[in-house]
């Protein structure tokens, strides 16, 4: 009979161990599942695990991807840290995008000549200020009325996907657009900048490095962070510090909505170039998965960001080459996901083996 | 009570001792916890197992439990030589333990907890009535209906008590078990402790209370570092002659000079709370005065508010009326604790793990709860300057730890004790507030801490200790309170009280009229 026994001390090893072994364990699911579809699982692997870094294009690709979900999952890893759960930041990116979008109409319309060096710094504190905005809503309804921050926030993804298709499909939509749901293209200035000619990745890619950066040195170096994480494993200890909850709330659902939110103006700023109902992408949902693959850690998250964008593009590749539905990128993250949630059962407990008594 | 198995098992005559350690040795990489230690405890014997923290008591407590496998060694039980490979294996044989730290679920209630224990299939209810039976048999006031995180420290060791009385062992380990109990309930407490050993179940007594090792105990086993020191007749021996065997030394004497109260420094007034859940206490017209260069105690029997109290003057609670709570002579009733504390009011809690410190962060951040000496502009952490000032504190106070980076839960409970109560002291508080100052830990380390307060007190700090060991706050106080089902009762120069007085205002009989029994502070 196989036991779980607990271990002494949690285990240093199998907590850096279990993200890759989560890996390989889906890694080796997607090559049975490509079998069992009929495909030649070499070559689906291939698609999945190789080309998405093939070549300077796709590696730009690969980091154009990634700026999102490095964005949001380094806010969501101080949330989880400190307790708070909130799962809605694909909400908070959508209204960052819807942020963004309004900035850029603005200037569009208006025709107002603006540098493009000028409307970065803008279009990434109007998104800020958008997602932290739709953030903020749900540290007010925990605060004020004790509402459960996980239902609210999840909640209001679907208002922020419907503000959206209102604003697209109504005040917003392009007059010479035939009817499209999408708004005019923005004028050439609101691009962000780009990294390499040619490539489609942006200066965002770099602003989110820095940002994991700053938010290590923020969790690992102030006091501030060292607070906010004292309030999850043990709230008795942050009050007996005096580390008040209510600051705690506001200040990782605020600062986590707006890096959510800084995330969905880059991306209808940069890649897209106008809003469109298809700016929710899941990005929000994938995010939270980085976090805890990147173990809640910036670094890491910055490592689980570039491994599920090459799911997500490997998700895509697998549709054009192969001839493979592209919601397989889905079920290959919620393998991951699962495999990495039981995997982590060994950091704290391991196997014995026993006669039964 | 046929349902809980072996009660009359003891009373057959087994010529073989009830259990015999011989040669155990358990090796942790480089530290031997325990180095060939050989043990006898007779049937019906009360056996105190005696040693500093760290000297292999709750190791060789743990092989004999089953929890930990010794490396080398043989058990024999009741003459048979036997492998107790795990905890379950030890209760069929008839090991009861009572754990110093609770495993108890905090959201279910009491008798569910027991419930959830019970390898046999006995109803929710039957468990219920035999703990009440058990309870009332032994006199420990117990109600096994309300849920556990609505209990005391002192609570929590009754359930634990009863919950291993219900099994009837032949051999029952109890590790620190008085230190949340009047003096009255440890009388009782020892009653049925000699009561249960005159029908055939042995006892091993794990204590560093010498006084009650030698009025209680049969035999004497003391260890340090892990090897067996000595084996006597506790009753033929004296407190110092003990103690020697223990630490090697004579216990340190506390030197206690009078005390020169100066200023007043914490003043509650006519404090009135509503208690927060329905199994609280409500705090009813407290007065309180603490003087800086005195030590002001609280005595009582766990669960009588003493929680409560030490909340709303700490500002775990603010919800006071700003002017019940002075300090110094400004408001703070409405201060968390972080603003108290920028007042000079620092607090030692009663837990330690997850209240005093945070248990997986290391003790160096554990320092950045209450001291910001290290942080520099906008909050960074000078890490160096943390790392030296933790380091200095574990020096200062002799905590034992692999050192700054070590997390708070890899230390012993009395080494984590010192180090809370040094970062407090460190601190230069001006008012200082300390729960449970000693509660289970050991006697070197214990004199250490009250040394500490005293030494505090003589530089002008106003120390306030609640704890519900008695004999310790005869030693360091110089004025007692009693606080008794939420009320306080008026103060007494600590000289001008006996342990029989306070017990009695324990259950809250105390001279109305306050002029009656004060003792003048100075």
């Amino acid at each position: 009979m196989i036991e779980l026994e607990p271990r002494p001390v949690p285990s240093l090893q199998m907590s850096v161990l279990s993200p890759l072994v989560a890996l390989v364990i889906t890694v080796g699911l997607a090559g049975l599942l490509f079998a069992a579809l009929g495909k030649d699982p070499a070559r689906g692997l291939a698609v999945f695990l190789i080309e998405p870094f093939n070549g300077t294009r796709a590696l730009t690709e690969l980091a154009l991807k990634a700026t999102p979900l490095i964005l949001i999952s380094l806010g969501l890893s101080l949330c989880y840290r400190s307790n708070v759960w909130n799962i809605g930041a694909e909400g908070q990116y959508l209204l960052g995008a819807i942020a963004g979008g309004w900035l850029a109409l603005f200037v569009t319309d208006e025709a107002i000549g603006i540098h493009r060096w000028a409307f970065f710094p803008l279009v990434t504190v109007a998104g800020a200020l958008g997602g932290a905005l739709w953030a903020g809503i749900v540290a007010f309804l925990r605060d004020r009325f004790h509402a459960s921050e996980i239902l609210v926030s999840l909640m209001l993804v679907y208002v922020a996907n419907l503000l959206l298709s209102y604003l697209v499909f109504g005040p917003w939509k392009d007059p010479h657009g035939f009817n499209f749901p999408q708004t005019v293209n923005f004028a050439p200035q609101t691009e962000l900048p780009r990294l390499l000619p040619g490539m489609r990745v942006h200066f965002g890619f770099l602003l989110a490095l820095a940002t994991a950066g700053a938010m290590w040195a923020f969790m690992f170096r102030m006091h501030r962070g060292i607070q906010l994480q004292v309030g999850g494993p043990a709230p008795a200890a942050a009050r007996y510090a005096g580390f008040s909850s209510r600051s705690a709330l506001w200040t990782t659902l605020l600062l986590s909505g707006g890096l959510a939110g800084v995330a969905g103006a880059f991306e209808v700023a940069g890649p897209m170039g106008q809003l469109t109902p298809y700016v929710a992408s899941g990005y929000g949902f994938t995010a939270i998965i980085v976090a805890f693959v990147g173990r809640l850690h910036p670094l890491g998250c910055v490592l689980a960001s570039v491994l599920l964008s090459m799911f997500l593009i490997g998700g895509e590749l697998a549709q054009s080459r192969v001839g493979l539905p592209s919601a397989l990128s889905g079920v290959f993250q919620g393998v991951l996901l699962f495999s990495l949630l039981a995997c982590d059962t060994f950091i704290l407990f391991r196997l014995r083996w026993r006669r039964s008594a | 009570m046929p349902s809980f198995g072996t009660a009359d098992e003891g009373l057959e005559i087994v010529t073989a001792p009830r259990l015999q350690l011989e040669h155990i040795t358990k090796r942790y990489g480089t530290l031997l916890a325990n180095d060939d230690v050989s043990l006898v405890v007779q049937p019906g014997e009360i056996h105190s197992v005696l040693g500093e923290n760290g000297a292999g008591k709750s190791t060789l407590m743990k092989i004999i439990y089953g929890a930990v496998r010794p490396d080398a060694g043989v058990i024999r039980w009741n003459g048979e030589p036997v492998q107790i490979r795990n905890p379950h294996q030890a209760r069929e044989l008839g090991i009861a333990m009572v754990f110093q730290h609770f495993s108890l679920f905090d959201t279910l209630t009491v008798a569910e907890n027991v419930w959830l224990g019970l390898s046999s299939r006995v109803g929710l209810k039957a468990v219920t009535e035999s703990m009440q039976r058990k309870a009332d048999e032994y006199g420990l006031e117990l109600d096994p209906k309300r849920p556990v995180h609505t209990l005391s420290v002192g609570e929590r060791q009754r359930v634990e008590i009863v919950r291993a009385l219900l099994t009837s062992p032949q051999l029952l380990i109890l590790d620190e078990p008085t230190s949340v109990l009047t003096p009255q309930a440890v009388d009782r407490l020892f009653v049925t402790l000699r009561q249960l050993a005159a029908t055939g179940c042995s006892i091993l007594y794990i204590s560093h209370k010498l006084d009650e090792i030698r009025t209680l105990c049969h035999q004497c086993t003391a260890l340090r570092a892990g090897r067996v020191t000595g084996t006597c007749d506790p009753m033929q021996e004296t407190t110092t002659s003990l103690s020697r065997l223990m630490i090697g030394i004579a216990p340190p004497k506390l030197i206690h000079r009078e005390p020169q109260p100066g200023a007043l420094a914490l003043r509650v007034r006519e404090l009135t709370l509503p208690r927060h859940d329905r199994f609280g206490v409500n705090l009813e017209r407290i007065s309180l005065d603490v003087h800086e260069g005195e030590i002001v105690g609280i005595a009582g029997v766990s669960g009588n508010g003493q929680q409560e109290l030490l909340a709303a003057l700490s500002g775990e609670d603010p919800r006071p009326d700003p002017d019940a709570v002075e300090l110094f002579g400004t408001g703070i009733g409405r201060m968390t604790a972080g603003g108290r504390r920028r007042h000079g009011l620092h607090f030692v809690p009663e837990e330690r793990l997850g209240r005093g410190a945070v248990p997986t962060l290391s003790l160096a951040l554990n320092l950045l709860l209450t001291r910001r000496e290290s942080l520099r502009a906008l909050g960074w952490i000078d890490r160096g300057a943390l790392r030296r000032q933790t380091a200095g504190i574990l020096d200062r106070f002799r905590v034992k730890a692999s050192g700054p980076a070590a997390v708070a839960k890899s230390l012993s409970g009395g080494n984590l004790q010192k180090y809370i109560v040094g970062r407090e002291i460190d601190a230069v508080p001006r008012m200082l507030i300390v729960a449970q100052p000693t509660w289970g830990v050991d006697v070197g380390a214990a004199a250490q801490i009250r040394a500490e307060l005293i030494a505090l007190r003589d530089s002008g700090c106003a120390v306030l200790v609640v704890s519900e060991e008695l004999e310790e706050l005869f030693e360091v106080t110089d004025r007692l309170y009693v606080i008794s089902k939420g009320r306080l009762s008026p103060p007494i120069a600590t000289s001008a009280a006996s342990r029989e007085l306070i017990g009695e205002w324990m259950s809250g009989l105390w001279p109305a009229e306050p002029e009656a029994a004060v003792g003048e502070a100075g």
